[in-house]
């Protein structure tokens, strides 16, 4: 068999991506046709930029998905024949193609650029969920209460923020450091802040309609508790709930990182929003302060921090994408996006091959979270 | 104002020993202590033999007087001695300190008029053709890290593959003499990034004072549009960008690591690496202080600048 | 370059038709077939409430639409050149050198990064090219014309340094400096204090003298039109519907939206229980929804099926009228002396027992002076000094005061968002000057209420209407079920005359009356004792503003409520209050019943402020008494008397004790109260500040 020319190449992949192109079409076609009841989503698809966005977002997500029926080869399958070979170099038994070429290790690259996209589809957005809820149930109160809670708070976010990341990941996601119990007493605390924050949530708004209170606050601790007990402490008794230490010890170190400026945008809009008269009006009815900032500031924010969690989750895929580039927690064999590329580099200027792919892939999610972002904003001030 | 500085040199001094604190306590570690005491002798020895040697090179102090003392060391100029250079920690952060200085010098130079100069002309008539197309390339810049833009640039200047051999891909030679040759790659590619964003706030900046009243008020004085962009509308466009600019800095910093090792640039940031992936304690408590250190003070800067370019705020 | 001379009409606008297209709704028509003409010196006034087009009027004479807006019909002439036909440089050569324009926000108008001196300067600079400082003189004489002090150091500062008075004095500065035919203001005093309003408005009819120029006054103030127009036209969703000469229109009006405005408005032969005020029916139409014919046809109390409804109606000349067109079919039919179907006038409330007390009330704010902010120098604001009076049940006591009276602070620590520094509020028995809200119980909090200025802030724009009154009543304890409370919350809706089916609806589908509504619904549901209205129809439109306040008026004679009105508009409360009390930088100048303090003797300021409310009523004869400068920042209070920097009867007090020793309060006849330092003999030499000629 020959080598494939650049349009089969094209051609055979956007082939296997089917899976993607289905769960496209599909959800685009649902989504226009009830666009007028999806509220801001729906709204999204009268504008351009942010339908790119969505449509490149998705793309990933899909193929997050899908992996296993989009990649041709498993990620760690290696081949001594196709060390670092060329894009569409048929495989010495004839049975098909490397249609990106091979790496150093004989490896798919096309492959491992799909498998690549699920470390970051898993860890990414979950990571920014959680640091918008840290970044929230402290946000909140340092902007609306003030005074030395607000000084202490911001302190600590300006000493996260002034901390360079490099090192810190350097001092987090080390093996070493999960012989200590440092990661489980950061992963306990952090699992527990949602937790906490539904909690405070209907206690303060249902406090005068006991039944609808209890429902709501038992099902929360039910849940909450169960996977709690599972993600931090790996003490599910059914075994549902799980997270490789490796993974948390990630998971704990990026939203650590992204939690105070998330804190930072939070305390702003607080700090205008309260100014407005329907908080005055909350205030004179009696409302206790944790109601007035969860149900009458926080529902007014959510345009801004919609638009900043996208970007966020572009932000965190960027930084995993660092973790992996500088071989911080993941395995030498992962393919990992960042990994790739840094192995990838060491021979650039002679086989290209390797590392573009994953570049050019993190580069089009991270592009599409920022257009949506950008879409989403414009619609948002339309209202 | 006088008040004000010192009230922020001393926060600054506090935040620098909380988080420098915080280093020596993570560097500290039961399992990092272990692993330190068999890196510098035999990978091979027993548990007794780690405890005694810990104890005889003094790690078995309490952790805060060990801490205060490496602070007053560390106040009169004796930063420790590097296990991985074997040179006095002072010394290496100095030399090192230096080259980066060039690059960000050079990165600074070459991003932020380009950056400015994009975002105004992309805000003052937004919406434009122009604005669209000055906008997306922003967009696209925000999204190319530099382990990105790195691979992609090496790729079609400094390789085989395109053939446009204008410039290396190392800049290794670039400690000893700058060239445009070994020095363009790594500037590009940490420009690129940050001027997507800077680009992107100074755009929003720029639309938002098109459409304030007192442009209007320009416009209908009979000024031109050249007249109202750079007499009426860039002084004050251009507050905002300016604070962003400075707190930039910390993710420059982080530019700057992964530009130093991809481009095999020997300067703070590869130093920082070097001293963290090789648990040489003393380096990466000295590299951290500066770090943290360039990072504090740029956002005083910010905050004093913002005071002073803002008439509103500077004349009372 | 030289301006050419034209012997006709400065301004011609002919069938002006303006349109702003945009992506999402396509051609929105803002002005329809809008003619008038300026003569040379006129001053013509443009009156209508917000949505009828005149401002965009303005904005098409300046042929500045924004990228949206165009021209599609009519022209604009301009000493009989057409506007539309010019070249964008022409126009710019037009724009500040021959035509000007002024607009409502003057620290918004200003640059806040260059220095006035600069901006006035680039006015001759570009248009006559003088050099810098043949333009820096100019400057000086202008301000000088302006009646500004110390104009050198003005030219050198800021504008966030100087006053609201001063910057639009600015602004009017700048639009003369190249000595303009034609002057557009639009709304130019809206943004400011009263006294600081007249001083503006007597300023632009002196500066129309002495400088010839022909000006176009856009306003939504009748009052304001009368004393400075000579010909108004009144314009309704797009159109003109009325134009004359002032005293045609007022006196003579031929027009039923015209009507019903001027009887919308509480002129001083209002009554609040005799002769209430008369609100327009409906609401203004939207853009896209016009009606087909006349567009006020659906609210008008004339209307006339097949007459009204079938075709455009033209603008049509009043015989014997010089010069007054109506925009109406049946101008001639109407009867237009015949009194207004009586509603059927209220008996005058009984006022009860003292509900609330507030007894030597102070209140103090620490503020840094300083701008980092938190060190430096701390100030004191003295916000509320020494407050005392009392307010009876079913009783309406206004407080009036400008910009740092403390009227604000006062409704605050009223209603437990501050705590008093000294002083005692009493609510019935209880002390509540101490009592944050969070410290007072459920039925004290739903004892003391208040309705908001803003109605577009006021209700929290992500949740439904019915949900924010249920919550309101949940907190008040009002109701054992969540039933009962639905229940509850849409008799409440029935009480503010809104349809059951707007509990769910959420705040942006409402327009700001209806907000305004929910507003006083959500401030009576725990049937208050008293409530305190901030200011709560100025950000209303003049017709809506008439229903908002019946429906406080019948609400409260309801339910015998104690009503705090606070307001900067006299007008306003000459009509609805029982008692006045006349607040200045945090001081009680003058309390007493309406009659007492609408007739002389008067506290100065009080004086001052009656002379300053513009009143839409030709038939009144105003004692003119402009204040000097502008309203001392309460950081840095005058010493003695408040208001001693601007008094004009400073000089009749001995010794100057004006300026060492602050007045006590003086009680003249029947609880009427005044702290001043003048003699009982020059408050029985003052005259009325407003009186009527006989008819």
């Amino acid at each position: 068999m020959e080598q494939l020319g650049w349009g089969s190449i094209t051609l055979q992949i956007l082939g296997h991506f089917w899976p993607v192109w289905a769960a496209l079409i599909a959800v685009f076609a649902v989504s226009w046709v009830n666009k007028q009841r999806l509220g801001l989503y729906g709204k999204l698809f009268d504008n351009w930029v942010g339908l790119i966005g969505l449509w490149l977002v998705l793309f990933w997500v899909f193929t997050a998905l899908f992996a296993h029926w989009i990649a041709p080869f498993e990620s760690l399958d290696q081949m001594a024949a196709m060390k670092n070979k060329k894009p569409g170099w048929p495989l010495p038994d004839g049975t098909g193609h490397y249609l990106l070429g091979g790496d150093r290790l004989g490896r798919d690259v096309f492959s491992r650029m799909v498998y690549g996209s699920r470390t970051v589809m898993s860890i990414a957005p979950a990571a920014t969920l959680f640091a918008f809820m840290v970044g929230v149930t402290l946000g909140l109160p340092a902007g609306y209460l003030g005074g030395r809670f607000d000084t202490a708070l911001s302190f600590v976010a300006n000493l996260v923020l002034a901390f360079p990341v490099i090192l810190l990941f350097y001092l987090l996601v080390t093996p070493e450091i999960r012989e200590t119990i440092i990661p489980t007493a950061l992963a306990g605390i952090l699992f527990l802040i949602p937790i906490v924050f539904f909690i405070v949530l209907f206690f303060s708004r249902f406090e005068q309609q006991p039944q609808k209170l209890w429902i709501y606050l038992s099902v929360t601790l039910v849940l909450g508790l169960w996977a709690y007990s599972g993600l931090a402490f790996n003490a599910d008794p059914l075994g549902v709930f799980y997270m490789d230490p490796n993974l948390l010890n990630i998971f704990v170190s990026v939203v650590f990182v992204n939690s105070p400026t998330v804190f930072r945008i939070v305390r702003g809009l607080t700090m205008d929003i309260q100014t407005r008269d329907y908080v005055a009006a909350a205030q004179t009815r009696g409302e206790r302060p944790w109601y007035i900032m969860l149900w009458e500031i926080l529902p007014n924010a959510r345009g801004p921090l919609l638009v900043d969690f996208c970007l966020r989750i572009g932000y965190t895929t960027i930084l995993l994408g660092t973790l992996g580039f500088f071989g911080l927690g993941v395995s030498p064999e992962s393919p990992d996006w960042g990994l790739t590329i840094n192995e990838g580099r060491k021979l650039l200027s002679i086989y290209p091959h390797p590392a573009l792919p994953p570049a050019i892939a993190l580069m089009s999610l991270v592009l599409g979270l920022n257009l949506l972002a950008d879409g989403l904003r414009e619609q948002s001030l339309k209202d | 104002m006088t008040l004000f500085i010192i009230k922020r040199v001393g926060v600054m001094a506090l935040s620098v020993m909380c988080l420098t604190f915080v280093v020596f306590s993570l560097t500290n570690l039961e399992p990092n202590l272990r692993k330190l005491a068999k890196e510098q002798n035999n990978l091979r020895m027993t548990d007794a033999q780690v405890e005694s040697w810990l104890e005889r090179e003094g790690y078995r102090e309490p952790l805060v007087a060990r801490y205060g003392e490496w602070l007053a060391n560390f106040a009169v100029g004796d930063w420790g001695h590097s296990t991985r250079f074997r040179e006095p920690v002072l010394d290496i952060v100095s030399k090192r300190l230096g080259y980066t200085g060039k690059l960000m010098f050079w990165v600074m130079v070459v991003m932020v008029p380009l950056a400015l100069i994009i975002g105004v002309l992309a805000g003052m008539r937004e919406g434009s053709v122009t604005d669209r197309s000055l906008s997306t390339f922003s967009i696209t810049t925000t999204a190319t890290p530099e382990y990105v833009s790195g691979v992609i640039f090496t790729v079609i200047f400094a390789s085989s593959a395109v053939g446009l051999k204008w410039m290396k891909g190392s800049a290794t030679s670039a400690t000893d003499g700058i060239t445009f040759e070994n020095f363009a790659l790594p500037v590009m590619t940490m420009a690129l990034y940050g001027m997507g964003y800077i680009a992107r706030m100074t755009r929003a900046s720029m639309a938002e004072v098109m459409t304030a009243q007192y442009i209007r008020t320009a416009r209908l004085k009979g000024v031109s549009f050249s007249g109202i962009v750079l007499r009426h509308a860039l002084r004050n466009a251009l507050i905002a960008p300016f604070t962003v600019i400075m707190l930039q800095f910390p993710w420059l910093l982080t530019g700057v690591v992964i530009v130093e090792s991809l481009f095999n640039y020997k300067g703070f940031g590869w130093t920082l690496v070097e001293a963290a992936s090789n648990n040489d304690i003393e380096l990466a408590l000295g590299c951290s202080v500066v770090a943290v250190a360039v990072v504090l003070i740029t956002q005083l800067i910010s905050d004093i600048g913002y005071v002073f370019l803002n008439p509103r705020i500077r004349v009372q | 370059m030289a301006k050419w001379d034209y012997d006709g009409p400065i301004l011609e606008i002919d069938n002006l038709s303006i349109s702003f297209f945009t992506q999402a709704a396509g051609e929105i028509p803002a002005v329809m077939d809008f003619s008038c003409s300026v003569a040379k010196g006129e001053a013509m006034g443009l009156v209508g409430e917000s949505g009828c087009g005149k401002s965009t009027v303005a904005l098409g004479i300046m042929q500045d639409l924004g990228v949206n807006g165009r021209i599609v019909g009519g022209s604009v002439k301009y000493k009989g050149r057409d506007l539309g036909a010019m070249s964008q440089a022409e126009l710019r050569q037009l724009r500040g050198s021959e035509i000007a324009m002024i607009y409502q926000e003057p620290m918004a108008s200003l640059n806040p990064a260059m220095r006035i001196g600069r901006q006035l300067t680039e006015v001759p600079m570009i248009h006559e090219g003088v050099s810098e400082s043949e333009a820096t003189t100019r400057a000086l004489k202008m301000l000088d014309a302006v009646r500004l002090p110390d104009p050198k150091r003005i030219l050198q500062a800021y504008p966030h340094q100087i006053s609201g008075g001063q910057q639009q004095r600015i602004v009017i500065a700048m639009a003369l400096l190249s000595n303009p035919d034609l002057l557009l203001l639009d709304e130019p005093t809206t943004a400011l204090d009263v006294t600081v309003e007249a001083g503006i408005v007597e300023l632009v009819k002196d500066l129309g003298r002495e400088f010839g120029m022909s000006m176009v006054f856009i306003s939504h103030n009748l009052g304001l039109i009368l004393e400075t127009c000579d010909r108004i036209t009144v314009m309704y969703s797009g159109e003109a519907v009325e134009t004359g000469s002032v005293h045609d229109v007022f006196d003579r009006m031929r027009h039923p939206y015209t009507q019903g405005l001027f009887r919308s408005i509480p002129l001083p032969g209002t009554d609040k229980n005799s002769r209430p005020l008369m609100t327009i029916p409906g609401q203004l139409p939207l853009p896209h929804e016009r009606p087909t014919g006349c567009n006020f046809g659906p609210r008008c109390s004339y209307f006339s099926d097949g007459v009204c409804n079938t075709n455009e109606v033209a603008m049509q000349p009043i015989e014997g009228h010089g010069a007054h067109l109506s925009r109406c079919n049946r101008f001639g039919e109407i009867d237009w002396d015949a009194r207004p179907e009586a509603k059927t006038g209220n008996d005058k409330v009984s006022v009860g027992n003292t509900v609330l007390k507030v007894d030597n009330l102070k209140k103090y704010y620490t503020v840094s002076a300083s701008a980092f902010g938190g060190t430096g120098e701390m100030r004191t604001v003295k916000a509320n000094e020494t407050i005392s009076f009392e307010a009876r049940e079913a009783e309406t006591v206004a407080i009036v005061g400008e910009s740092g009276c403390g009227k604000s602070t006062l409704a605050k620590v009223l209603l437990g968002l501050e705590t008093a520094t000294e002083g005692d509020v009493l609510l019935g028995d209880e002390a509540i000057g101490n009592l944050p809200v969070q410290a007072r119980t459920p039925s004290t909090v739903a004892a003391v209420q208040m309705v908001f200025q803003n109605p577009f802030d006021t209700l929290n724009p992500s949740h439904t209407v019915g949900n924010q009154i249920i919550r309101t009543l949940e907190k008040f304890d009002i109701g054992d079920t969540q039933a009962e409370r639905e229940e509850q919350m849409l008799s409440l809706l029935d009480l503010v005359k809104l349809p059951r089916a707007f509990a769910t609806r959420i705040p942006r589908q409402l327009s700001g009356g209806q907000k305004q509504r929910i507003g006083v619904a959500r401030a009576f549901a725990g049937r208050p004792k008293v409530v305190v209205a901030d200011e709560p129809v100025s950000a209303l439109d003049v017709s809506v503003q008439a229903a908002v306040t019946e429906l406080l008026m019948d609400i409260q004679r309801e339910s015998r409520t104690t009503m705090l009105f606070i307001s900067h508009d006299l007008s306003v409360v000459r009509y609805i209050a029982d008692r006045v009390v006349v607040m200045y930088l945090g001081h009680i100048v003058e309390q007493g019943t309406t009659d007492e303090i609408f007739a002389p003797p008067y506290h100065p300021y009080t004086e001052a402020l009656l002379s300053a409310i513009p009143i839409a009523d030709t038939s009144v004869k105003k004692k003119r008494i402009v204040l000097d400068g502008d309203i001392p920042s309460a950081v840095n209070p005058p010493p003695g008397c408040p208001f001693q920097t601007r008094c004009r009867f400073k000089s009749q007090v001995a010794n100057g004790k004006c300026e060492r020793e602050v007045p006590s309060v003086k009680t003249l006849a029947g609880g009427h109260q005044i702290k001043c330092h003048l003699d009982q003999s020059v408050f029985d030499e003052m005259e009325p500040v407003i009186s009527f000629e006989s008819a």
